[in-house]
């Protein structure tokens, strides 16, 4: 049996591209892009199409730079010492790296949800879920936050758990319930763009399936990227992939990307196919 | 520690002698520790008990010192100018160099460029290592004259006009007081302050910093609501430690405090005398016996107030991380 029909039952039939929230469009070009530590390159030649309303998985051998092209779409990239990027990323239309562009109002429409969970420790639940809508806004009152709270713990589904814990530590919840703080916390800003960097690596499979039905929940209003080192996990939770590699002659480049059934039943490369069929990587 | 003493199936084999050997080597170290403290109090108990049968709670709350029986006066031994004296420009040391010691810990980790901030912190870290003896000279010759013709003349006719304030600098500048004194304690725990506390800093995970930068928070927010926050009990712990340096510190705040005030006044442009330098100037001169008596009661006293400040600052940083500090140092 070829190892890749093994994916079929997991892929969900083509559904359509759910109804964009109004107004904004929500897609991302990437095109050109290269991302540099120092002197050393990460990845190059990048040219991708996010689209709204679905999910986009980025996939690759480790080390290939996929946490590299995600951190560059919402600039978190350049936060590191001598970390630059070159190329463009637009986001309806205006490329987030024209001079002059403020990287704190890019990560505001941005959201990003990290590896490890990671709530603030000298934070309760409620005040982690807020953190972002403290941060130079202008103030609202008490029952506005509370309002946000209820809504952004409800969306990932963790507000039956925690509702009698919300000024308890932040920390002091599992790792699962962490991560989905971490996404209310990042959605609770009301963000167009929800980046996810491996966000269930540290999770259990309950968890992590926990997150998957949230994510697909949350493609209506927002476009989301998840990076993921799961082929399962790719198959089952997104729309499009993009798979990723870096070799002896290229630093981590883009092979190839498109519809998830297509890359994952009937890649174009060998390389894609060898990668999801675990022989390679 | 405690071994168990039966072996369960699969566990691993009880009294390995390595084990053994190394457990009692940890509790007689600790108890070693223990043992060298407790006899230190009760000798200081002892060679005091002349002193403490005599004057009782008056040592504490008389500010009379007379060591040496005058037709005016008679003998009489009140520390507490000393105890004002210690607590006055140790706190004063605190309070000058810890908004000082931490924005520059801040601006060297979190802020410079890292040309800048390595050999900054390099050299900060040198400064730990000069003898006391060094301030003092150094404080003696180019602070006090300093103070006395610059510093302490503009303190008085700017803060000096505002009343209440004001109090803190009557009287005619000398240089050599409890305001110079708490001056050099400060530049001395300096650097001990900044170092710990940069690390302190450098620890809070690079996670923590993205997580807030993620939601679009700037620099600014980032260092007042990750980094702060994390880093909090860690600080307070460095500053705490910069106190107890300077509580304990003599050479130095005796060249440069003054040790003439058997006066209380809220004053600190007058001269002053701390505890320590109280044992270190009077420790030759104690002839009689209850005067020797009185000299150890003070080492005493002294380490009852360095207990003091320090069961208080574990208090705080205990309040703190009770409430979820990041960082336990
Ligand atoms: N902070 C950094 N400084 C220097 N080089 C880095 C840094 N982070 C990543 N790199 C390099 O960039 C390349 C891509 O790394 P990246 O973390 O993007 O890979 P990845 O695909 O996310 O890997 P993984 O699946 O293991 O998370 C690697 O060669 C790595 O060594
Ligand atoms: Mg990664």
């Amino acid at each position: 049996m070829n190892p890749i029909r093994s994916f079929a039952d997991l892929i969900p039939d083509a559904v359509p591209a759910a109804e964009s929230r109004q107004g904004a469009e929500r897609s991302i070009a990437i095109r050109g892009l290269a991302a540099y530590y120092g002197k050393h390159k990460a990845i190059e030649g990048i040219d991708l199409d996010i689209g709204p309303g679905v999910i986009t998985a980025i996939i690759g051998p480790s080390g290939c730079g996929k946490s590299t092209l995600i951190r560059c779409i919402n600039r978190m990239h350049e936060v590191i010492a001598g970390a630059y990027a070159t190329g463009s990323v637009t986001l309806d239309g205006t490329d987030i790296y024209t001079p002059g562009s403020d990287p704190v109002q890019i990560r505001r429409r941005i959201g990003m949800v990290f590896q490890k969970p990671n709530p603030f420790p000298t934070r309760t639940v409620y005040e982690n879920v807020i953190a972002g809508l403290r941060l130079n806004l202008p103030r609202k009152s008490k029952a506005d936050y509370d309002e946000v709270v209820e809504r952004s713990l409800r969306s990932v589904a963790l507000w039956d758990e925690v509702k009698d814990k919300l000024h308890d530590a932040g920390t002091a919840l599992s790792g699962g319930q962490q991560q989905r703080l971490c996404i209310a916390r990042a959605i609770a800003i009301k963000p167009e763009v929800l980046l996810l960097d491996e966000p269930c690596s540290a999770l259990d499979p309950t968890a992590t399936l926990k997150i998957e039905d949230l994510l697909f929940s949350l493609k209506i209003d927002y476009t989301i990227v998840i990076v993921t080192h799961n082929m399962q996990q790719a198959a089952r939770a997104s729309d499009r992939t993009a798979f990723l590699m870096a070799d002896e002659n290229h630093v981590g480049h883009l092979v190839e990307a498109g519809p998830t059934r297509e890359i994952f039943l009937k890649p174009k490369d060998s390389r894609t196919e060898d990668y999801i069929s675990g022989r390679l990587g | 520690m405690t071994l168990k003493t039966t072996a369960a199936p699969g566990s691993q084999k009880v009294g390995d002698p390595g084990d053994r050997v190394f457990s009692f080597i940890l509790r007689a170290a600790s108890s070693i520790v223990l043992l060298i403290l407790i006899a230190f109090i009760v000798l200081l108990v002892i060679d005091s008990r002349e002193s403490i049968s005599r004057f009782g709670l008056s040592f504490l709350s008389s500010s009379k010192w007379n060591p040496v029986e005058t037709e005016i006066n008679k003998i009489a031994f009140g520390a507490l100018p000393f105890i004002f004296g210690t607590v006055v420009t140790s706190l004063l040391a605190l309070i000058l160099a810890t908004p000082l010691a931490i924005g520059s810990a801040i601006f060297v980790s979190e802020y410079s460029p890292p040309w800048i901030g390595k050999p900054v912190a390099f050299i900060i870290e040198l400064l730990v290592a000069i003898p006391s003896v060094a301030y003092g000279i150094w404080g003696l010759f180019v602070l006090v004259p300093l103070m006395r013709d610059v510093v302490e003349p503009f303190l008085q006719s700017t803060l000096g006009k505002i009343p209440v304030i004001g109090l803190l600098f009557v009287g005619p500048p000398m240089g050599q007081d409890l305001l110079t004194g708490g001056v050099v304690l400060a530049i001395m725990i300096l650097p001990t302050i900044l170092s710990l506390s940069r690390e302190v800093i450098a620890q809070v995970p690079r996670l923590q910093k993205e997580g807030m930068l993620a939601l679009g928070a700037t620099r600014w927010e980032v260092l007042t609501k990750a980094v702060l926050p994390y880093a909090r009990p860690g600080i307070i712990g460095a500053s705490m430690l910069g106190l107890a340096r300077a509580i304990g510190e003599t050479m130095a705040v005796t060249m440069v405090i003054g040790n003439s005030s058997t006066k209380i006044t809220p004053s600190l442009l007058t001269p002053g005398y701390t505890i320590s330098s109280a044992i270190a100037n009077q420790f030759t001169e104690a002839d009689s016996p209850i005067y020797f008596s009185a000299i150890v009661e003070l080492g005493l006293v002294l380490l009852i107030v360095a207990s003091v400040f320090n069961i208080l600052s574990r208090i705080l940083v205990m309040r703190l991380v009770g409430k979820g500090g990041g960082s336990h140092a």
